[in-house]
Formats: C-alpha cells, sequence, structure tokens
C-alpha cells in the first residue's frame, strides 16, 4: 500500500547495532566512508571487508535484506564499472574491436565497484537500524555545535521529523486528489510536456492549498500543546552514550589507523 | 443504464506479504433511476468499490459493465464512462483549485471537450441545482463556508451531466442542516433527474429516509442487498459489524417483542409515530 | 468562580486589506457570559459558524478576547505571562487526527507536550505510561500514528493532552471526522476521563447522541448563548433546537412528535428506556392482558 512507503528502510529487529546510539552510527559510518577512500590495495579491502561483514553480522539484518538495497544503484555501478574497465590506459590484457581491456583497468573498475558496493551496504546498513527519528536526534545533537554559529539545529530536526510523519499522508492526498480529478475526466497521461505540465495544476493546487491547510493546523495544535522552540525543552528519550558505544569509538580508531597504515606501509 | 457488476475482486498490495482482500466477489446490478444506500464501516470495501463503477480502480478478477459492455474492454473509453457516471468523493471540496466557483464547475465539462457556450451552460445548471446562489460563482472557492464549497465541489460533478452519482458520505463534517439540505438535493436529483444514486454513508437514519434499496459491506464482501425494512430486520448482525440499525427500528422491534401489534416495515420516525397514533387510538389520549 | 469563566466576550475576526484598512468586521462572539465548574461534563452545540469553536480557542489562549475577559482557574487569558500556565491547565483536542498528531511514534507524540513543558525524562515516562493507559492505547505505543485509525489517533491526542496534566479539557468536534465506531470509542474514552480522574470536559459537537450524558448542555447561536441547562431541559424544546439548525436524536424526536400527538408523555425523552417507560403503560390499557411487562432478556 501506498502508506508504507518510507524514508530510510528500518529493518525492525533487536540487536547491539540497533541499540547503539545514533550518533555512533553516524560517525561509524562517516569513518568507514572516509576508510573507503584511503583504500587503494587489496590488503586494505580485506580490513574494511571484515569490518562490513563485523557491522552485519551485529545488525542481525538478513544479508538479503541487505543487498536488496543495491540494486537502486544498478545502474550507476554498472556505468562506473565499464567506464574504468574500457577506459583506462595501461598494459593491454585482450581487446574486443574498438574495446580494449588493460591490467591497471581491470583492477581499478574492481576497486571502484567493490567501493560503491561497500559504500550502499555501510551507509544502509545505518538506515536499517536506526529509526527516522533517532537518525534526526542523532544529527540534531551530533551538530549540535553549529548552534553556536546561529544555525537553527533544533527547528531543522524538528522539520525533519515533521516531514517524515507527513510525507506518507500527503502521497495518500496525492492519489485521492488525482482520482478526484480523473472522475472529472482530467487526464494526467497523454499530451506533450506543457499539455502534461498544465494538467498538473488541478492536482497541485489542491495538494498546496491542503499542505498549508495541515500546516497551520499542526502549527496551532503544537502551540496548545506548549511548544515554543527547542529552549528549556526536555527529552523522552535522550541520547545516552553506553559501554557498547564507547567500545565502538575504540574500535573505530584501530580500524582507521589500519587502513591509514596499510596505505602508508604497502 | 444500468451498472452490473460481477465477481469483483480487488486485492491491495498483490505480490507482496502484506497481500489483503478489499473486495471478495462482489457482484450486484443498479438499474437506472434507483436510489441505493452503501453502507459499511471504516475499511469495509465500499470506497474500494465505488472507485471500480468508473474505471478509477482495475479488480484483480471480475468485471463492470455499464450499459451491457464491459468497462475494461480495450478501447473502451473511460472518460467517457467517467462522464456517465460520475463520482463524487469524501471531502470533495478539496479538489477545488481555480480562481473563481464558476471556473472551477467549468473543469468537467471542458475536459469532455464541449464547446465553451454549452460548457458555460451546464456550469450555470448545475450551480443552480445545488442551489448556490449567483452572487458566490465569481468568488474564490476558498472563500466560501464548508457547505458551501461542498455545493461547488458536488456542481464540478454534476456538470459532467452523469446518468449516475456516487457520492462518498457527501455530509461528513457538515452540521444537521447543512446535512438535510445535501441530502435532499440529492434526492431532487433522483426524483427530478431520474438519476441513479448511489449514496455511501455511516447513517443508517440517512439512508433509511432516501434509499429504495440498502447494500452493506463487511470486510471486502456484499453481505446484505434488499430494501432498508428487509436490512433492518438484520440489526443483530449489523451490530456484530460494528454497524446499527436505526435507534426508531429497535424501538419498534422492543414493542412487537412485547406483544404490540406494530406492522412490519417501519424505518422512520415519522411512519413511528403513524403507526403508534393509529394503535393507541384514543386511549392513550391526555 | 468556577474552573472557566468567561466575561461580556466579545470576538471579532478582522479582515484587513493590504493597507491594513479594516475590510470585514465579523463577530463570531457576541457578549457571552460563561462559568464551568470544576469536574463538570459540559457539552457545545451549535451549527457550524455559531461561534463554538471560537469560544475553544479562547479557553487556551490560541485566541484572546477583542473585548471582555476569559480566566482559567482564575488566570486571565489575554495576560500574556500566563499563556503557558493556561495552556497546560486546559488542554485541547482538535477536529483532524492527522493534523495534531506530530510525533513519529505513539508514545514520542504523547511525550512531546511534557517536553515542551520541560517535565524531566523519568518522570515523562511516567506520564507517558499512565496517559496511555487511561486512554486504552498502551497496546500500540510502538506503532506509527499513520497505523491507527481514526478514532484510536484521537486518542491518542487526548493522551497527549492528559500528559499535561490538565484540569480541563477542550475537545474542539473531536469526532467530526470519525465514523459510527470511533465516535463512540473516543466519547467513551473522554467520559472515562471525566468521571475517573475529575478531569473538566469541554465537548464542542453537533452530534446530539454524545451529549445525553453531559452534565450540563450550552447551545450557541450566532456567537450568542441561546439554551444552557441539562440535556433532558434542552431536548425538550425539539423545535426550537431545530430552530438553531440541530437536530435530536431519534428517540427523543419520536417521543415528541408523539406527545405533540396527544400521547401522554413527558417532555424531554432521552433514552428507548426511557419511552418505553412511557408507552407501555399506554398500550396496556389498549390491549389489556396482551403486553408484556417485565423486563426483556435482550434488546
Amino acid at each position: 500500500m501506498i502508506r508504507d512507503i518510507t524514508l530510510g528502510q528500518f529493518y525492525p529487529v533487536d540487536s547491539a547495532l540497533h541499540r547503539m546510539d545514533p550518533r555512533t552510527k553516524l560517525f561509524g559510518t562517516m569513518v568507514f566512508i572516509i576508510s573507503l577512500f584511503l583504500a587503494d590495495h587489496v590488503a586494505a579491502y580485506v580490513v574494511a571487508t571484515g569490518f562490513l561483514a563485523l557491522a552485519i553480522r551485529m545488525s542481525r539484518v538478513p544479508f538479503k535484506f541487505i543487498v536488496r538495497g543495491l540494486k537502486a544503484v544498478m545502474v550507476i555501478l554498472l556505468i562506473s564499472i565499464s567506464f574504468n574497465l574500457f577506459l583506462t590506459d595501461g598494459q593491454e590484457l585482450f581487446r574486443l574491436g574498438f574495446l580494449r581491456i588493460t591490467r591497471e583497468g581491470l583492477s581499478m573498475s574492481c576497486f571502484m565497484g567493490l567501493r560503491l558496493i561497500y559504500l550502499v551496504i555501510g551507509s544502509s546498513i545505518m538506515t536499517l537500524t536506526t529509526t527516522p527519528n533517532q537518525l534526526t536526534d542523532g544529527m540534531e545533537k551530533s551538530l549540535g555545535f553549529l548552534k553556536a554559529v546561529k544555525v537553527p539545529v533544533h527547528e531543522i530536526s524538528m522539520m525533519m521529523s515533521i516531514a517524515l510523519r507527513f510525507i506518507p499522508i500527503l502521497v495518500e492526498e496525492t492519489d485521492k486528489i488525482m482520482k478526484a480529478q480523473m472522475a472529472r475526466g482530467a487526464d494526467f497521461e497523454s499530451g506533450n510536456l506543457i499539455q502534461k505540465a498544465k494538467s498538473m495544476v488541478p492536482l497541485l493546487v489542491p495538494l498546496f492549498i491542503s499542505a498549508f491547510r495541515r500546516a497551520t493546523d499542526l502549527a496551532m495544535a503544537m502551540e496548545a500543546r506548549c511548544y515554543r522552540g527547542g529552549e528549556g525543552r526536555t527529552k523522552m528519550k535522550p541520547l545516552k552514550y553506553n559501554r557498547r558505544d564507547y567500545l565502538a569509538y575504540g574500535f573505530y580508531g584501530i580500524y582507521l589507523a589500519a587502513m591509514v597504515g596499510v596505505r602508508i606501509m604497502l | 443504464m444500468s451498472i452490473r457488476v460481477e465477481n469483483l475482486t480487488y486485492i491491495y498490495g498483490a505480490g507482496t506479504a502484506l497481500e489483503q482482500y478489499a473486495l471478495k466477489n462482489v457482484s450486484f446490478e443498479i438499474p437506472d433511476g434507483q436510489f441505493v444506500g452503501l453502507i459499511g464501516h471504516t475499511g469495509s470495501g465500499k470506497s474500494t468499490l465505488i472507485q471500480h463503477l468508473n474505471g478509477l480502480l482495475r479488480p484483480a478478477s471480475g468485471t463492470v459493465y455499464y450499459d451491457g459492455t464491459d468497462i475494461y474492454n480495450e478501447g473502451y473509453s473511460l472518460r467517457d464512462l467517467r462522464a456517465k457516471v460520475g463520482l463524487v468523493f469524501q471531502y470533495p471540496e478539496h479538489q477545488l483549485f481555480e480562481v473563481d466557483v464558476f471556473s472551477d464547475v467549468c473543469f468537467g465539462p471542458k475536459n469532455l471537450g464541449l464547446a465553451r457556450g454549452d460548457v458555460e451552460e451546464r456550469a450555470k445548471d448545475a450551480l443552480k441545482q445545488v442551489g448556490l446562489k449567483e452572487k458566490y460563482w465569481d468568488q474564490s472557492p476558498f472563500e466560501l463556508s464548508g457547505g458551501q464549497k461542498r455545493r461547488v465541489a458536488i456542481a464540478g460533478v454534476l456538470a459532467m451531466n452523469p446518468r449516475v452519482l456516487i457520492l462518498d458520505e457527501p455530509t461528513a463534517g457538515l452540521d444537521p442542516k447543512g446535512r438535510d439540505e445535501i441530502l435532499d438535493e440529492i434526492s431532487g436529483l433522483h426524483r427530478e433527474r431520474g438519476m441513479s444514486i448511489v449514496l455511501v454513508s455511516h447513517s443508517m437514519e440517512d439512508i433509511a429516509r432516501y434509499a429504495d434499496r440498502l447494500m452493506v459491506m463487511n470486510h471486502g464482501e456484499k453481505v446484505f442487498d434488499g430494501t432498508p425494512r428487509e436490512v433492518f430486520e438484520h440489526y443483530r448482525e449489523l451490530e456484530s459489524m460494528g454497524l446499527a440499525a436505526p435507534q426508531v427500528t429497535y424501538i419498534v422491534h422492543e414493542l412487537k417483542e412485547r406483544g404490540v401489534p406494530m406492522e412490519d416495515g417501519i424505518t422512520t420516525v415519522a411512519q413511528a409515530r403513524e403507526a403508534i397514533l393509529r394503535l393507541l387510538g384514543k386511549e392513550g389520549q391526555l | 468562580m468556577g474552573i472557566i469563566k468567561a466575561s461580556r466576550l466579545i470576538f471579532d475576526y478582522i479582515r484587513r486589506d493590504e493597507d491594513e484598512n479594516i475590510q470585514e468586521v465579523d463577530r463570531a462572539i457576541d457578549n457571552l457570559d460563561l462559568d464551568i465548574e470544576k469536574g463538570s461534563f459540559v457539552a457545545v452545540l451549535g451549527h457550524n459558524g455559531s461561534g463554538k469553536s471560537t469560544l475553544a480557542k479562547h479557553i487556551n489562549g490560541i485566541l484572546t478576547p477583542t473585548q471582555g475577559t476569559v480566566w482559567v482557574s482564575g488566570m486571565d487569558t489575554a495576560d500574556e505571562d500566563l499563556v503557558w500556565e493556561i495552556r497546560k491547565r486546559a488542554g485541547m483536542v482538535f477536529q483532524n487526527p492527522d493534523n495534531q498528531i506530530i510525533g513519529n511514534v505513539v508514545e514520542e507524540d504523547v511525550g512531546f507536550g511534557p517536553e515542551n513543558i520541560g517535565v524531566p525524562t523519568d518522570e515523562i515516562w511516567r506520564r507517558v505510561d499512565e496517559s496511555l493507559e487511561a486512554v486504552g492505547m498502551t497496546a500500540y505505543r510502538y506503532k506509527s500514528p499513520n497505523k491507527l485509525s481514526g478514532g484510536q489517533k484521537q486518542r491518542v491526542a487526548i493522551a497527549g493532552v492528559m500528559a499535561m496534566r490538565p484540569e480541563c479539557i477542550v475537545l474542539d468536534e473531536p469526532t467530526a471526522m470519525l465514523d459510527p465506531n470511533g465516535r463512540r470509542e473516543v466519547i467513551k474514552t473522554v467520559r472515562e476521563l471525566n468521571r475517573r480522574e475529575g478531569i473538566t470536559v469541554l465537548l464542542i459537537t453537533h452530534y446530539m447522541e454524545e451529549v445525553i450524558s453531559a452534565d450540563r448542555v450550552i447551545v450557541m447561536d450566532d456567537g450568542k448563548l441561546v439554551m444552557d441547562g441539562t440535556p433532558r431541559e434542552i431536548f425538550s424544546d425539539v423545535e426550537l433546537l431545530k430552530s438553531y439548525r440541530l437536530d435530536v436524536p431519534q428517540v427523543t424526536e419520536l417521543a415528541w412528535e408523539l406527545r405533540k400527538g396527544g400521547l401522554k408523555i413527558p417532555a424531554g425523552v432521552l433514552s428507548s428506556e426511557e419511552l418505553m417507560e412511557h408507552l407501555l403503560p399506554l398500550f396496556d390499557k389498549r390491549f389489556p392482558g396482551q403486553i408484556h411487562m417485565g423486563s426483556l432478556v435482550t434488546v
């Protein structure tokens, strides 16, 4: 059903990774991404694979489910692999008509492919184990230092979490308005680009009006419940680092050191 | 001009783990000029059902015939069908978008490709039918009251000149007077223009007052289909579905059970009043 | 003075053009006096546009009077320093269940109010647990609000208000967008809160069945308070109610019609049991020995 669409799919099981502080996971993902760009040797990829395998195991999300996320980036993946494969100069291995494959190209495209795959898997582990709410909370807290330079961090994260709540509602509403206009003979499919754009007016105007009405209602409801910005607010679910988070940070340190080590030594 | 529905089945989330029957083998026929009430609690499949009657949804199996033709046949113009089978959604005022009332009502007939004169003629007729005064016609629809907006939206569908009018809870959120006004207008369309009406409602009282026939949906299936008085006989089953017969039918039932020779088929307050006063005659007078 | 008191309350909606000149003044509340006793269940009736929602918005300071005064627990709502204290004491539930839930998870939404007023974390949890229990939504605490029915969403909204520990709740047509099941669910919840926790309830509605068990019913028309009394008193004048664009439950209407038709039935009948009580003796006299007068198992 249309209301099941969610941003950043969350996989609801209870695991060590699920229970980890979102900030730890955000930071870990960042460390992992940086380390991928440091990697230029097989040994580095072995270490990174180890790190990823550990994270997957700890998340208790089925491997199949994680890999499913790759489908969305398949095209980009194939393009970048073939570009690297065919367009890198170096020692020729074999050629097929005008296509030429070099030893350098082969290793480059393998690394590039792996890097992209790991990148996607790494970040989907984070979204699969963290609810959107925890994610916004984590970002609010980790980016808290930006408040000093007048970035409204609390407001931004409140907006994100409200958006998350209203996206499914608005998707459903779009569907309804579309059908209502189709019942009045509207046609959203045929015609050239300009006609199509014009045919969106009967859909977009009611949708905007409804979004504004909802926003006004929501603002009033929030005010009625004493909302007045982030000042003086307490948290029902404050973020708190546990032993497991400190361990994770320690582990990130070791991992990063290993990756840097490989880069320098090999 | 009949609508015939045959073994209609519709599945939500087909092919996924969350597969759910929204409609299961629903069949019926609505002959020309009938006023049908359609009742069922939220999620009973009634909204899904009416969206098949003008081809907005495609069934998993089964089909809909309009005037004897399968509407899902290749080449069948769904747009023409939608002009003949008008569908007014719940809270229809949310679909208004034009700068003024009149242009909004023109949207439907304009989509039918009519000449400008005809379009305006139809819009005028439709606005008159819903009883919206001319002084509002060039106002923005967003400045009208809730009840007025709803009339504009209904006029927008009426301007398509449908033979069948389907309304999904046209009185939701209106106050009692606003509700009666809209229902009276709908009943007027039925009487004076011979339009077939399908009225989706939560209110048994309203259905009892207006409909010739009542269909009850539960869990995607049609469970009752008959005149309101026939259906209200099953008030116990209706209750178990989270529905209830009109209050007055309960009183009539109790009187009968206690031995009062009440006549059959009483569904409205006016009928109950007549029956009781006739029975008591002078005895009960002050 | 009761928990809510309004004195000579006037409120005008003022429409201005671009140059801030007054274009149109629409008097939504016209010289209204009201005093509501602590712990009572008061229903406010009136057709759309009668001013009842405007009145509701005065009670927690969303709107402030154009003229006159509104006090909540003795605090003047026009006093800006008191507005948050007033909102804490007088919670509000609105019509559209979707547009008042902020959290993405039921329990987080219930915690939203207490978070705003700076309640410590442990205490928030305690209040969330209690509030969810009070509205019977504990089983749904980890669910997304989008997966709930309309009636359940309204119960979550009520729990969100309860978590602020208010003295009174104002419900502005909380059932207008619900189906009959949802409507029953919400009214039952509100009634229980009133009885068990002693919360003062101001229920704004135009469904007559919902006001029968209220302690007091107020009818508004054209910004004025036009009727005020117990449900029985209010329902004894069906014609007057109809003149205010309102309706009565079928039982009340039938009883009133029969009374008009000359039968010995009192005014303001509220339930079918009551109607039976008056009808059966009449039938017994008309058909001696035929009428079963004792209690019936069902019905």
